[in-house]
């Protein structure tokens, strides 16, 4: 720990060090606590939802307000929570494990991250201004388009304003994983969690403007009068549902891939064992992105593409099945024969991989196209793709969370409580999901927000219910695990695991502001952990101690996204009443402005004297 | 003496380096600006459309080359995985169109 953040500080400083600062830690940070957030909202979304199913034609909530918290569940969760989540753990980790003080762009992230949380916030204000958006996660055209009221408006500018930020984001970690690795670190010497968030960054650079154009058309439908996908002006609806779907389907890789790398680090650590077949894990990863660009189809197979259509796109999605196949047995292999840990990150990576198998396999059926006619909005699909999202990737971020808790705060998390919310969780998520596939099969459609007695949905709708709850009891566990950890927990070592093969593990957790005192010399895959068989207990540094350039604190990306999001709200309202033009102007003006003042006025930053590191105790 | 004189080599061997990039710089140019004019004639002139608008697209094609190779560097080395990034790129979009014209506005 450096000497100033040691010292107390009242909470005003606190708040101005969080609002301006651009270290790529405490941005992790942030970005955690804000998905953290968002996962509590989505998550009570799902309990009112599976509340208003618990029995046959419940009025628990009204059919408006029910498509409105679907709407908002699948939101909320997939760009609010599960997104930012992983950026979270990327930004923290990801330039630890490659040896580099922070991230390419630091004055970027910090933009990124504010950007994230005004879309987020900005699209669950529309709950107190006359209703939230209606039209499914998916927002498809024509219902988009004529859904009533401001709902769809915020979706727009929301998922516009955050949609922006994740990009940055993305462009961000590959300039850093490409420009700024220590010295050694080759790419084949690179962690499996780095690999996944480069192509993970690779996914979001190209997938994210299909979502950009397609909200901008949806924008100007809405809002300014145009024909997009107006049929009787010459419009084509389906134009929506191929731009969302360019996007939405590596979207998905997008948040599993990260998991997937988690998965890849802990297995080694807690196996005691180099990960088996790194090489094809990494060409893996690489055939599931490009292929993942190639079979959104799969999502629109009953919109009447034509059977050859549907079957190129049936066939591209199946063989998505080989890498990921590949993967599976790699993991497997890991563990075999190794002296293996079981810890509460280690259940969750043990938990996903049955659990992931499930949603890979249904996912092979739901990709027959001829079947899919049968599964298509239907409950099996829900089962299906929350198997492989919390199956995946919410027991990816659980899982990561815990094995890197101690290097992002310091403190290694209670194991006992973890194991209870494991078991809570993992027993409701099998509960929820397990007979939605049974419910599907038996024709219960997706997005009714009642069910009739007497049709064999009764039982199997209160156990999902049933699960449900069991699923929110271990979150609670798992955030009462987190308070209890932050004011009774000790302080972790720098290798708390002890079996650290990565470089994160070499500095001190948490890592001082510049990472890394001196730059440490990569010798091979899993450099720490050959250090520690030649019988170095730390890093062989590259380079002399010397001064650390490091960048200034900035309240600029802060100021600018307030500017973007008045915008947002002049944007939605000026339908209304044209005063409101003024908010979209003036909003643009501080964002223009913003960043005008960061063109002209240069940043050197300063420097960290070697004086001063010498001081500091290792 | 013997480092100056080494010196002076790689000296000379820069300028050579340099000349020669500026030659092509000046080649690409020219070539360019002739492709340009090539299109213009081609629509002022009264030729088939169906030999126009190939002719335009291929001389597009050339130009974009030209600029991501020579004016952007793509052809110098510690170029490849910026390379990578823009083929990729082009390949996701060459998809997303080929599908459009095909299932959507055919």
């Amino acid at each position: 720990m450096s000497i100033a953040s040691t010292q107390k500080r009242g909470f005003g400083a606190i708040l101005w060090d969080y609002l301006t600062t651009v270290d790529h830690k405490k941005i992790g940070n942030m970005y955690i606590a804000a998905g953290a957030f968002f996962f509590i909202l989505g998550g009570l979304e799902a309990l009112i939802i599976r509340i208003q199913l618990v029995k046959p034609e419940n009025d628990f909530i009204s059919a408006g307000l029910y498509n409105e918290m679907i709407t908002m569940h699948g939101t909320t969760m997939i760009f609010f929570a599960a997104t930012p989540l992983l950026i979270g753990l990327m930004n923290a980790i990801m330039p630890l494990q490659i040896g580099a003080r922070d991230v390419a762009f630091p004055f970027l992230n910090s933009l990124g991250f504010w950007l994230f949380l005004a879309g987020g916030l900005l699209m669950n204000c529309s709950w107190f201004l006359g209703g939230a958006p209606d039209a499914g996660w998916t927002a498809y055209a024509p219902l988009s388009v004529v859904s009533p009221g401001h709902g769809t408006d915020f979706y727009v500018m929301g998922l516009q304003l955050s949609g922006a930020g994740t990009l940055m984001g993305g462009i961000n970690f590959l300039v850093t994983i490409v420009t700024m690795r220590a010295p050694g670190m080759t790419y084949m010497r690179m962690p499996l969690f780095t690999w996944t968030t480069f192509i993970a960054s690779v996914l979001i650079l190209f997938a994210f403007p299909a979502l950009t154009v397609g909200l901008f058309l949806l924008m100007f439908d809405r809002m300014f009068g145009s024909a997009f996908f107006d049929i009787a002006l010459g419009g084509n609806s389906i134009i929506w549902q191929h731009l969302f779907w360019i996007f939405g389907h590596p979207e998905v890789y997008i948040l599993i891939l990260p998991a997937f790398g988690m998965f890849s680090e802990i297995l080694p650590v807690f196996s005691k064992k180099r990960l088996f077949g790194y090489t094809s894990m990494v060409f893996a990863t690489i055939l599931i992105a490009f292929l993942g660009f190639m079979v959104w189809a799969h999502h629109m197979f009953t919109v009447g593409l034509g059977p050859t259509a549907n079957a190129i796109f049936s066939v591209a999605t199946m063989a998505i099945a080989v890498p990921t196949g590949i993967k599976i047995f790699n993991w497997l292999a890991t563990m075999w024969g190794g002296s293996i840990k079981i810890n509460s990150a280690m259940l969750w990576t043990l938990a996903f991989i049955p659990s992931f198998t499930i949603g890979g396999m249904t996912g092979v059926m739901v990709a027959i196209s001829t079947a899919d006619y049968q599964y298509h909005d239907t409950y099996f699909v829900i089962a299906h793709f929350h198997y492989v999202i919390v199956g995946g990737v919410v027991f990816g971020i659980l899982a990561g969370l815990t094995y890197w808790w101690p290097k992002l705060f310091g403190k290694v998390l209670n194991e006992t409580l973890g194991k209870i919310a494991f078991w809570l969780f993992f027993i409701g998520f099998h509960l929820t999901f397990f007979i939605q596939h049974f419910l599907g099969l038996m024709g219960m459609p997706r997005r009714y927000w009642v069910f009739l007695e007497g049709q064999g949905l009764d039982t199997g709708n209160l156990i999902s219910t049933i699960g449900a709850f069991l699923m929110a009891i271990g979150s609670v566990v798992f955030v009462y695990n987190v308070i209890i950890t932050s004011i009774k927990g000790e302080k972790a070592p720098a290798d708390p695991w002890g079996d650290g093969r990565t470089l994160e593990w070499s500095i001190p957790s948490p890592p001082p502001e510049y990472n890394f005192k001196q730059l440490p010399l990569v010798r091979g895959l899993d450099p720490l952990w050959i250090e520690k068989m030649e019988g170095n207990n730390k890093m062989t540094p590259a380079e002399p101690l010397d001064d650390i350039h490091m960048p200034n604190g900035s309240i600029l990306p802060f100021i600018m996204t307030i500017g973007f999001t008045i915008a947002s709200f002049g944007f939605i309202y000026q339908v209304d009443h044209s005063a409101w033009l003024i908010a979209v102007f003036g909003g643009m003006a501080i964002a223009l402005g913003t960043m005008l003042a960061r063109s002209l006025k240069d940043d050197d930053g300063y420097h960290i004297h070697k004086e001063d590191l010498e001081k500091e105790v290792d | 003496m013997t480092n100056n004189t080494n010196i002076d080599k790689i000296n000379s061997f820069q300028k050579q380096e340099q000349k020669q990039e500026m030659k092509h710089q000046v080649i690409t140019f020219v070539l360019m600006i002739v492709f340009t004019l090539i299109a213009f004639l081609a629509v002022a002139s009264d030729l088939d459309k169906i030999f126009v608008i190939p002719l335009i697209l291929i001389l597009a094609v050339v130009q974009v080359g030209f600029q991501f190779y020579y004016f952007m560097h793509m052809k110098d080395k510690g170029h490849e995985i910026i390379s990578t990034l823009i083929f990729s790129g082009i390949w996701i979009a060459a998809v997303a169109i080929l599908t459009f014209t095909t299932i959507i506005w055919w």
